[in-house]
């Protein structure tokens, strides 16, 4: 039991240890091209994680009958045929919605996020276990979308979800929605969550060579 | 004239990586060395012109035929796995220095989202046979220009003084998103 994380922990590192953007840096291409506004952002977040979740499901229950030398191809077919359902109930319920995200949907199935956690969780552990790592990762996933989508939202036309949060009088940066601004936030994000990391790092040595240096005084 | 400015729109004014955001995992994983980068934007734009005849063929005679839109996703992605490993098996067959060049980054192209992209994208503007592979061409060379410029800015960057934090990838979204900046200036030269 000692050999493998709680089931929480599962859960837990996809959002923030292991984030998919913001340390693996993986599924860039979706994530710089819909964040124009926060709502757009959770959409394709929803999206990628119901691919990501019932992917790595039917992946945790056929892999021990996979052959090792087709796995990539049956693993990118199962998540092909996900992602056209997922196309087709969101042309069919939320049109608008699918129209906007355009060929972003489609392009779900090359997101390396997906095949990336079905070669490196869900083909060597149980389905459960593979559909938690799922909703943790999908979780991270919607938790960067969403703040990404939000600040550029915010910025580039004084709305969030649609409702106005910027006074009046405030000139909306209109490089915030266009591609450079894409590139410019998720870029300072990225610096920043690194910088957070190591001041912390930092913080704890600091913390243990005081408590080191305690123990050697008395 | 027509396909010239089809050629031109893929190229630069809506150039894939830095509008469309597709490609971008080789565009900041390659880009260290020019000279690796432009062989990587060959390896591509090969890939892409090929995929451009292929998948064209495929959507309209086969899926539109027999009514089978439905499998379009599934069909391209198995159709550039498998082509892109043809691809390769032939380019090692008949040349080796092409193949010493552009063999290893052949199977990193199966995973490029630009590829997928431009099959889903002639679909959806509805261009003929010929436009296809001029698109298909044209989004190419937009590739390989944007990832050699991001290469030689790099190779710059190696002697500048970048804060910790900001090194590898956060620096290298930054300069695209001044690459953007900069490739909107091509923006309503055409429309569409």
């Amino acid at each position: 039991m000692s050999s493998k994380p709680s089931l929480s922990n599962e859960f837990v590192k996809g959002l923030w240890e292991n984030n998919p953007i913001f340390k693996q840096v993986l599924g860039t291409c979706p994530t710089l091209a819909v964040t124009v506004s926060a709502i757009n952002g959770i959409a394709m977040a929803l999206a990628t994680t119901f691919v990501l979740v019932f992917s790595s499901l039917i992946v945790s229950l056929v892999r021990k009958l996979i052959p090792t030398q087709v796995r990539i191809a049956s693993y990118i077919l199962i998540i092909a045929t996900f992602v056209t359902i997922v196309d087709l109930v969101m042309k069919a319920q939320f049109p608008e919605l699918s129209k906007s995200l355009g060929p972003y949907i489609p392009l779900i199935v090359v997101n390396c996020i997906i095949l990336g956690r079905q070669e490196a969780f869900a083909s060597k552990n149980s389905p459960f276990r593979s559909v938690i790592d799922a909703l943790g990762m999908g979780s991270g996933f919607l938790l960067a979308l969403f703040v990404l989508g939000s600040l550029r939202e915010i910025f580039g036309s004084g709305t969030i979800l649609g409702l106005q949060v910027m006074p009046n009088f405030y000139e909306p940066w209109l490089i915030m929605i266009l591609p450079a601004g894409a590139f410019l936030t998720l870029g300072l994000l990225m610096g920043l969550s690194n910088f957070y990391v190591t001041h912390k790092k930092k913080i704890e040595k600091e913390n243990i060579i005081q408590e080191y240096l305690k123990i050697k005084a008395t | 004239m027509e396909l010239f400015i089809i050629f031109f729109s893929a190229a630069v004014v809506n150039n894939f990586v830095l509008t469309y955001f597709l490609g971008i995992c080789p565009f900041i994983g390659v880009s260290n060395k020019i000279s690796s980068a432009f062989s990587m934007g060959l390896a591509t734009t090969f890939v892409m012109t090929i995929t451009a005849i292929v998948t064209w063929l495929i959507y309209h005679l086969i899926l539109v035929e027999f009514h089978l839109e439905f499998l379009e996703y599934v069909s391209f992605i198995l159709v550039i796995a498998s082509l892109v490993q043809f691809v390769e098996m032939f380019i090692k067959k008949i040349s080796q220095p092409l193949y010493r060049a552009l063999g290893i980054f052949l199977p990193l192209i199966t995973t490029n989202c630009a590829i997928l992209g431009l099959a889903l994208f002639i679909v959806l503007k509805d261009y003929s046979f010929i436009e296809g592979i001029f698109y298909g061409v044209g989004a190419g060379a937009g590739f390989t220009l944007a990832i050699t410029i991001m290469a030689g800015i790099r190779e710059e960057l190696d002697i500048a003084d970048v804060p910790k934090p900001f090194q590898g990838a956060p620096i290298t979204l930054i300069i695209a998103g001044i690459l953007a900046l900069a490739f909107m200036g091509f923006s309503g030269m055409i429309s569409g």
